[in-house]
């Protein structure tokens, strides 16, 4: 098994060894002794570490420390397939590793430190991750040649061994570690040519899988220690508000309850186990001082947005001159789309365990982010960073919600009144009304068309919150967010256009963050819809009217074409049913899908088929991106059917997947993909097909009905024809 | 008070409260992680175990109603043929994404196979809309029980 245990992750040595010794010794479970990687292997003189990615000992196991973290995505498969292939290993020779929290060794390069997020991991890791493997490999080959007196160029490698042809010699890995941890890092790195990639574009079995189905996989949730205590927290149900009063005698007298903790704005109980947690949390008899947000609802916000909308808005970009060209339009169309609030609703609910100890603290934790996962601790224990050690775990379904490092904090400043190691686990109910949300947008489109129907002008407003001017300042300058207009005129050109973007920040501790593509998702909703309300007032197709657009973005006009042939766009179907089609570039990527959608008497929605069309340049492992494809279209589907979050009375309204649907399997389409053979720079996979959906959904139900949305989740009530 | 439960084979005695939901017993107590927690009130299916064969969701499984069942949790479904052959089938078609569902996925498609050899589509909406999975791998699930079900079961691991 390729994967075996990761170690460094919640499970410690001591309990793996432990776990060996009971199984009798003879079950390999890839115990790796805590190897830091900070340290040079070159100094510490038993291995081989050319740089932060790759171990090799003596005995050639191959370990890869994975600086982006596994949630789903299939990067725990595809970073080590870049390395492995440079490397010339194969993916079953490789034992993997979660990376510690830092943010130099483990930056992402797009981002500028360590963190997984925005579809970046494999457009970040394409030259790196190839070039570190690289450079191990003409290391070892180094090493070879130097052993046996000949020139490295006749030596090549070979699944984990040089060889020289001439004198038919070969030399494993683990046997010319120490001679090439003795040896300079080169300066000119030789890649391969793409023709010889062995494993690159070919479809590799994700290594994480085998854990994933008998239930060995390790989530932050999993983590167990010894002396652990559980537990459970409920924060002020109004946000923004605090504890008033507490009558904690019952929760007290309740079982395998050990300790109450109160925070400003929330109360935990620490219990044996989450059934007693639970049980006292729910004895708990608690006074909350809602404070300033008492009142808040959604809609006082929708208006609130509705006014600001009216802008002006910082512009991202004027082409041309729209207002002139709209003045002189034959036709001129004007159109509000709305978007909503959204939780992320990972099933493994937010948790984190830490252990404050007197001069370390320890945290286990899935984290999207881990070296501020590292700050926000050493910050709130007053410990120097390189006293906090943080455990990461595979992440039971990310999002984005992992980007934020609010569960740690509130575990930590638990944990700070707690002897010994703490698990906080929220329930599904704090989840979801606790969560940091995707923004709700508001967004104002405008454009005119000539006699022909031909785009003469167009205009995009964004009304929203800023995530980056709290995720990330530096990023966000002069009021210019660039995620928040990222493709805010979809891949089209357009002879005169004006994007610009409105801040408007709901109440103070509602905070609004990173959900699975937020800008690109957000404005592809917008933008394909009101695409589409262009060409049906152009009495043109909606794939002929789009093409007409793409002149200057050929592969998108080729995902839109594929995607259009292999859906049968223009085939009858049914009554009540409608094709609707997208097309996005985001991430890198190009995405085009035709959703197929039937619309009941009642209403009700379903979608029967999807059809994608992807080119992503270079593909690194096929099936992932089928999968992400595949995933990603659920998800946005799930959105634009079921996904709202209102406030009333300062308090979140949906609490568990009764209030907060998700789409299931007797719901869910047919999904074919199709991807472009590409030799360009890969793109991200994690996010398009989330950004695509619900505009072809939306608009397939305008096909279906005649009825045109322009805010999610769609209204069934709209589409009643009985 | 004390209860005596059996699971995988193997019997235990916990000492909890009456009301404690077999979830909580499972993975706290004795330390059973493979089972999920999701959502705490039966909409997931995140937390499904086979109670006497029957697929149950644990976290609103009190332990005072277990008695003397028998518990089988995925870290014993591979002793089963159909469990082993959902294994199989889930690995071979890439089902897993994020895998945080995929345990109790794994347990409502076993009990599915093991009572039903050959579903059909709808037979397997039935038995599988209580599961969610959130990162949405519900076309893979479908076509990885239709391949156990075309498939022998796999000879079970010694040892």
């Amino acid at each position: 098994m390729p994967l075996d245990q990761p170690v460094g992750s919640g499970i410690s040595r001591r309990s793996l060894l432990k776990l060996a010794s009971a199984a009798g010794g003879g079950l390999v479970l890839g115990v790796m002794l805590p190897w830091p990687v900070r340290q040079a292997a070159a100094a510490s003189g038993d291995g081989f570490a050319p740089n932060a990615f790759i171990r090799i000992d003596r005995a050639g196991q191959v370990t890869m420390v994975m600086p982006y973290v596994e949630m789903g995505q299939g990067t725990y498969t595809s970073i080590p397939m870049l390395l492995a292939e440079e490397l010339e290993v194969g993916l079953d020779q490789v034992h993997l590793e979660h990376a510690p929290a830092d943010d130099k060794l483990y930056a992402n390069p797009l981002l500028g430190f360590q963190a997984t997020g925005g579809s970046t991991a494999i457009r970040a890791s394409w030259e790196p991750m190839r070039r570190a493997g690289a450079a191990a490999r003409m290391m070892l080959i180094a090493a070879a040649a130097a052993t046996w007196n000949v020139d490295a160029a006749a030596c090549r490698a070979q699944s984990g061994a040089v060889i020289h042809a001439a004198s038919k010699r070969k030399l494993a890995y683990g046997a010319l570690v120490d001679k090439a941890a003795a040896l300079p890092v080169p300066e000119q790195i030789a890649l391969k040519d793409p023709k010889d990639f062995k494993l690159i574009g070919k479809p590799a079995k994700r290594l994480d899988t085998p854990l994933k189905v008998n239930g060995k996989a390790e989530f932050g949730i999993d983590t167990r220690l010894p002396g652990m205590r559980i537990a459970t927290v409920a924060s002020s149900p109004v946000f923004g508000g605090k504890l008033a009063s507490l009558d904690d005698s019952k929760a007290k007298a309740v079982k395998g309850v050990r300790q109450i903790v109160r925070l400003d704005e929330a109360v935990a109980v620490i219990a044996d186990h989450m059934g007693a947690a639970k049980k006292g949390l729910a004895a708990l008899e608690i006074k909350w001082d809602d404070g300033a947000n008492a009142h808040v609802s959604s809609a006082d916000l929708i208006r609130e947005m509705d006014a600001a909308s009216q802008g002006p808005g910082v512009v991202d970009k004027n082409e041309g001159d729209v207002a002139a060209a709209l003045q002189g339009a034959a036709t001129r169309l004007e159109a509000i789309y709305q978007v909503p609030f959204l939780a992320h609703a990972a099933m493994e609910p937010m948790n984190c365990t830490v252990h404050v100890a007197k001069d370390r603290c320890d945290v286990w934790v899935g984290t999207q982010i881990a070296g501020r996962a590292r700050a926000v601790t050493a910050e709130l224990t007053g410990l120097p960073p390189e006293k906090v050690e943080i455990h990461n775990h595979l992440i039971g379904g990310g999002f984005g919600r992992r980007l934020d490092v609010d569960g740690i904090a509130l575990a930590v400043r638990i944990a700070k009144q707690v002897d010994g190691p703490v698990k906080v686990i929220w329930t599904r109910e704090e989840d979801i009304q606790h969560d940091i949300y995707r923004p709700y947008y508001y967004d104002r489109m405008a454009a005119g068309l000539d006699a022909d129907g031909k785009v003469v002008a167009w205009s995009h407003r964004v009304t929203g919150s800023s995530i980056l001017a709290r995720w990330l300042p530096p990023a966000f300058k002069d009021g210019h967010d660039f995620d928040a207009v990222e493709a805010a005129m979809g891949p089209y050109s357009f002879p005169n256009a004006h994007v610009d973007y409105v801040r408007h920040e709901p109440p103070a501790g509602l905070l609004t963050g990173w959900w699975r593509g937020v800008g690109v998702t957000h404005n592809a909703f917008m933008v394909e819809g009101f695409i589409d309300e262009l060409a049906v007032t152009a009495k043109q197709d909606p794939v002929a009217f789009r093409r007409g657009l793409l002149d200057k973005s050929p592969r998108a006009r080729a995902v839109l074409d594929l995607a259009a042939a292999k859906a049968g766009w223009g085939g009858s179907l049914p009554a009540g049913s409608g094709r609707g089609v997208s097309v996005i570039f985001g991430f890198g990527t190009y995405v085009a899908q035709v959703a197929e959608v039937a619309v009941g008497k009642d209403g009700q929605v379903r979608v029967k088929r999807v059809v994608c069309a992807v080119d992503c340049g270079h593909v690194v492992n096929p099936d992932t991106v089928k999968a992400q494809i595949e995933g990603g279209a659920i998800f946005g589907i799930t959105a634009a059917l079921y996904g709202e979050i209102t406030l009333k009375d300062g308090r979140v309204e949906q609490a568990n997947f009764d209030s907060y649907q998700m789409l299931r399997i007797d719901e869910a389409p047919a999904i074919e993909v199709h991807i472009v053979e590409s030799g360009e720079a890969p793109g991200g996979m994690g996010e398009p097909s989330t950004s695509t959906i619900g505009p072809a959904v939306v608009n397939a139900i305008f096909a279906a009905t005649g009825v045109r949305l322009r805010k999610l989740p769609i209204d069934t009530a709209q589409l009643k024809s009985a | 008070m004390a209860y005596k439960i059996k699971v995988n084979g193997a019997s235990h005695t916990v000492d909890v409260d009456d009301d404690t939901p077999l979830l909580w017993v499972l993975r706290d107590v004795l330390g059973m992680t493979g089972t999920k927690f999701g959502c705490g009130m039966a909409l997931c299916g995140a937390c499904t175990v086979h109670v006497d064969g029957a697929p149950t969701r644990s976290c609103i499984t009190t332990i005072d109603s277990v008695g003397d069942s028998a518990i089988t949790t995925i870290e014993a479904i591979d002793q089963t043929p159909s469990g082993r052959s959902i294994q199989q089938a889930w690995v071979d078609l890439e089902v897993p994404q994020c895998g945080y569902c995929q345990s109790g996925q794994i347990m409502s498609a076993s009990a599915l196979l093991r009572d039903n050899p050959h579903p059909g589509d709808t037979e397997i909406d039935d038995a599988m809309s209580g599961n969610i999975c959130r990162c949405g791998t519900y076309v893979r699930i479908r076509a990885a029980i239709k391949q156990a079900a075309a498939s022998p079961a796999p000879a079970a691991k010694k040892g």
